[in-house]
């Protein structure tokens, strides 16, 4: 077994104990290559089935190929897929872009809160209707208690100290000081009512391991991550006002991990082209206290 | 494809831990572009002397305490593989958390400060990398620079420490004496210590030899569950796991521990790959069984050719503990092991030992935090495990305590419990039961109905074989293939030899428990009589026939046992009643079908 197998191996190990331990699990989809990657290995942890309904909250900021794709890949897939957003917010244009808040601001109550409130079904949430292709209300507002996030441990200082199976209060807050021990592959799966878990099974992937993957198991992946004959593609996605694509000739997967590998991005951190971590002191740390992925 | 390997760098809080990872992040040029030049400006800015350990703080509140809490993951690189180092925190009362870190790596470096010498926690941490069953360990002995590089400083704690580990079976694949400060022996020998000959830092991590799952062992697999996705047009009925140990191809004739059923595997599963005909350690797979045989998440898969993990409810273990709450007897916790979630309760404290010196007490009446222990543990039922020198990961097991992992340990040996007499019998007799063509669900359909042990059971003239044999009579008019066995037809036949003497108590109601099994496979509803059941006795019948197929019922009015029944029904008062009572229930659990 090489190392990519054996990521794998872990990964689908994680979704299968996620999947028989908790109840009201959903898995979030951010459309970006590293949950896209989680959502394959759900394919392979199920057979080809994905028992989990997926969960993308929607800025309303995102970049227009993001959400085509999204349903694409939802009908082709039969996945249960649900979006969220802050429809408050959005309506009274309390955002960056309209220039009402900062970008801190922005992540907080676009990501943030509408991530807070569609799990806890306060929020509305729509549901992908498989036979005509369009989003309807969805009934069932039961709180989702197990949610399965690809957060890796290289991307930034906060998420290198997560655990697999990570416990958050009522708040959605995370005690980083105080989290429970886990060792021998035996994660927490009990916890007192009113509290969820976290659970992230690409822990110990990195961003070349994710494109090496993608590579390897051909995964659909959104075009914006390749240069389209500007000389400009996207690192990591995220919503157009804050996100920028950087100077790259890589027009595919091979040529993104030659680029990874030995290129000029070797050693450029990944989320360079995101503006609300720079503006986070460097570190992600303050919103992802607060609940942030 | 690169290799990667994660190693843990454990030791006493302020013995350079974290210096040394900067130094060779630094002196092996892995910093992303900038980040020196960018801590060395904010050291400057706060009026701060620069610290390699700066590098690693990510997180405010570390940075602010100047101690590592949690562990972080650094990624680095060498020309031979890809690293994951893991910065444990070197604080007592972030233990739990060194743990987590420590866990996840295949080899450790445990730093030792030259002036301040072996401290509490660098005992501790090796005491901990041995219980969490980390093999390569080598010694940095670092802040040489303090010392002004003196040999016999190095020597002294280099003896002091390898006795250490010798007490408790670890041995260290080497000693460095090195600086971080000074980036000596980190990266390379920078020739402060002449008297040195051996390798850098750097060196050792590239010695460390990478862990290959072990295909030579038995086959081990916790049942993690199992799937069938018929709302999606799916009939397969997969059992999923992570194979531990061992390899498994088609064809394979398996069983499963506890329950003993056995089957072969008729495919193995995937999903985007080649077919596929074997498996082996290491991997997460999926197969199907040549027959629907009903098994669950928690049990331990084996091949029936190989060695059989043991069947136990007690086990003598060595422990840790990390949580504030002590462990203690008289509680109920849950064990986790492999897939099998069950309660558990400690029995008795053998002995606490002292992690940090060594020190035995005998007279303990709880484990304490930090505290390691040998131990008895008894479970609530039976569960299917090695010992953990055989093999590791069916060895060993975690403790919960309220909704937390609190402990973990290693099993050492199965002990005997009121019922191992009993289920050792059970267990050769499944792994040697001849099995037909036919399978239990092909019964079920047939006659129309589940195979049941239907145990009446109460005092003395409470109508017990009445009942029985108006219920037989009922059940037989409904068309059901069902006979009555009072256990007086035994005594002079099954239980020739031994009828005569009264300690055979538990030995005829066995041997009744063995025939009711046979009757059972064969698809009858068998209803037994006996007198007065106590709950032991109802698991010797238990522990032999499979418990789900059994209802017990009590006849009469006083309940003069232990037992815990199924349905009271009045027996001789209404003796009507009580076989309507009991087809309502059979009914209800689906064992006969209700009529039209």
């Amino acid at each position: 077994m090489d190392h990519l197998d054996q990521l794998e191996n872990k990964s689908v190990h994680i979704l299968r104990e996620a999947y028989a331990n908790l109840k009201n699990l959903c898995m979030l989809w951010s459309i970006g290559k590293d949950s896209t990657v989680l959502l394959w290995l759900a394919r392979k942890a199920f057979f080809g089935h994905v028992p989990i309904p997926l969960v993308h909250i929607d800025t309303s900021f995102k970049i227009p190929e993001m959400i085509e794709y999204r349903d694409r890949l939802a009908m082709q897939w039969k996945l249960t897929m649900i979006y969220g957003q802050n429809e408050e917010a959005l309506l009274n244009k309390i955002t960056f872009p309209d220039g009402a808040i900062d970008r801190i601001q922005c992540c907080r109550v676009l990501k943030t809160q509408a991530l807070t409130n569609t799990l806890s079904g306060k929020a509305k949430r729509y549901k992908l209707n498989l036979s005509n292709g369009q989003y309807e209300v969805d009934k069932n507002t039961e709180p989702f208690t197990g949610v399965i996030v690809g957060v890796r441990a290289d991307e930034e200082g906060s998420r290198s100290k997560e655990r697999y199976f990570s416990a958050r209060d009522q708040e959605n807050l995370w005690d980083i000081g105080d989290q429970p021990p886990e060792f021998w592959n035996q994660f927490k799966t009990d916890f007192p009512p009113g509290t969820h878990v976290r659970v992230h099974p690409l822990l110990d992937w990195t961003e070349l391991n994710i494109w090496e993957y993608i590579e390897r198991e051909n995964i659909p992946t959104v075009s914006l991550y390749y240069n389209n004959g500007q000389s400009k593609r996207y690192r990591s996605l995220g919503c157009y006002p804050c996100t920028f694509p950087i100077d790259s000739e890589a027009a595919n997967v091979t040529d993104i991990i030659e680029e990874l590998k030995s290129g000029r991005l070797k050693n450029v951190a990944e989320r360079s082209g995101r503006a609300q971590d720079k503006d986070d002191g460097g570190s992600l740390e303050t919103l992802r206290k607060e609940g942030y992925m | 494809m690169r290799e990667q390997m994660n190693i843990v760098i454990v030791g006493h809080v302020d013995h350079g831990k974290s210096t040394i990872i900067g130094r060779l992040l630094a002196d092996t040029g892995s910093l992303p572009e900038g980040k020196l030049e960018q801590i060395k400006t904010m050291c400057e800015l706060n009026s701060k002397p620069f610290e390699y350990a700066f590098l690693l703080d990510a997180l405010k509140d570390e940075r602010s305490q100047g101690i590592t809490i949690d562990s972080a993951r650094v990624f680095f690189k060498t020309k031979k593989r890809d690293y994951i180092i893991i910065d444990a925190p070197g604080h007592i009362e972030f233990l739990k958390n060194m743990v987590s870190g420590a866990a996840r790596a295949e080899a450790a470096l445990l730093v030792i400060d030259a002036k301040e010498g072996v401290q509490e926690n660098s005992r501790r941490h090796g005491y901990f990398l041995s219980m969490l069953g980390i093999k390569q360990v080598a010694v940095v002995v670092n802040k040489m620079d303090l010392v002004g590089y003196d040999k016999t400083v190095y020597d002294n704690i280099v003896g002091e420490y390898r006795a250490f580990l010798n007490n408790i079976d670890l041995k260290p694949v080497c000693f460095i004496p090195s600086s971080g400060k000074d980036g000596e022996s980190i990266a390379f020998l920078n020739g402060n210590m002449p008297w040195y000959k051996g390798s850098s830092v750097l060196q050792v991590l590239d010695d460390f030899t990478k862990e290959v799952s072990d295909v030579s062992k038995p086959f081990r697999m916790p049942v993690q569950d199992v799937y069938k996705f018929t709302k999606m047009n799916d009939q397969r009925r997969i059992v999923v796991g992570t194979i531990e140990s061992g390899q498994i191809q088609t064809g394979d004739e398996l069983i499963f521990l506890p329950s003993g059923k056995k089957t072969k595997i008729k495919s193995i599963e995937v999903f985007n790959e080649p077919v596929k005909y074997s498996a082996k350690a290491g991997q997460a797979v999926g197969f199907t069984l040549e027959e629907q045989i009903y098994v669950t998440r928690g049990e331990i898969a084996a091949k029936v050719v190989e060695e059989k993990p043991h069947i136990a409810k007690r086990f003598r273990t060595n422990l840790f503990w990390l949580s504030k709450n002590p462990l203690v007897k008289d509680k109920n916790y849950i064990l986790k092991l492999g897939t099998a979630k069950i309660n558990v309760k400690l029995e008795e404290i053998i002995k606490v030992v002292n992690a940090s010196d060594l020190s035995v007490s005998t007279d303990s009446t709880a484990v304490q935090r930090h505290e390691v222990a040998e131990c008895i543990l008894s479970l609530n039922k039976p569960i299917a495990f090695d010992k953990s020198e055989l093999i590791a990961i069916t060895g060993r097991y975690v403790i919960i305590d309220n909704y937390q992992i609190s402990g973990g340990g290693k099993i050492l040996e199965a002990l005997d419990d009121k019922l191992s007499w009993v289920r050792d019998r059970v267990n050769i007799r499944n792994l040697k039961w001849e099995k037909s063509i036919l399978s239990d669900t092909q019964r079920a359909e047939k006659y129309n109905q589940k195979s049941r042990l239907i145990l009446i059971t109460g005092p003395k003239g409470s109508g017990k074989k009445e009942l029985a044999k108006e219920l037989e009579s009922r059940l037989f008019k409904d068309g059901k293939i069902v006979y009555f066995l009072g256990i007086g037809n035994l005594l002079y036949g099954v239980d020739a030899d031994i009828k005569k003497n009264s300690d055979h108590k538990e030995e005829h109601l066995r041997r009744l428990a063995e025939v009711a099994h046979i009757l059972l496979d064969a698809g009858i509803i068998l209803i037994v009589t006996a007198i007065e059941l106590n709950q032991y006795e109802l698991e010797i019948i238990k522990t032999t026939v499979n418990y789900d197929k059994i209802e017990t019922i009590w006849t009469g009015e006083d309940l003069t046992t232990d037992i815990s029944y199924d349905l009271r029904v009045p027996g001789i008062m209404d003796l009507d009643e009580s076989v309507n009572m009991i087809v309502c229930m059979l009914q209800n659990k689906g064992v006969i079908f209700s009529p039209w």
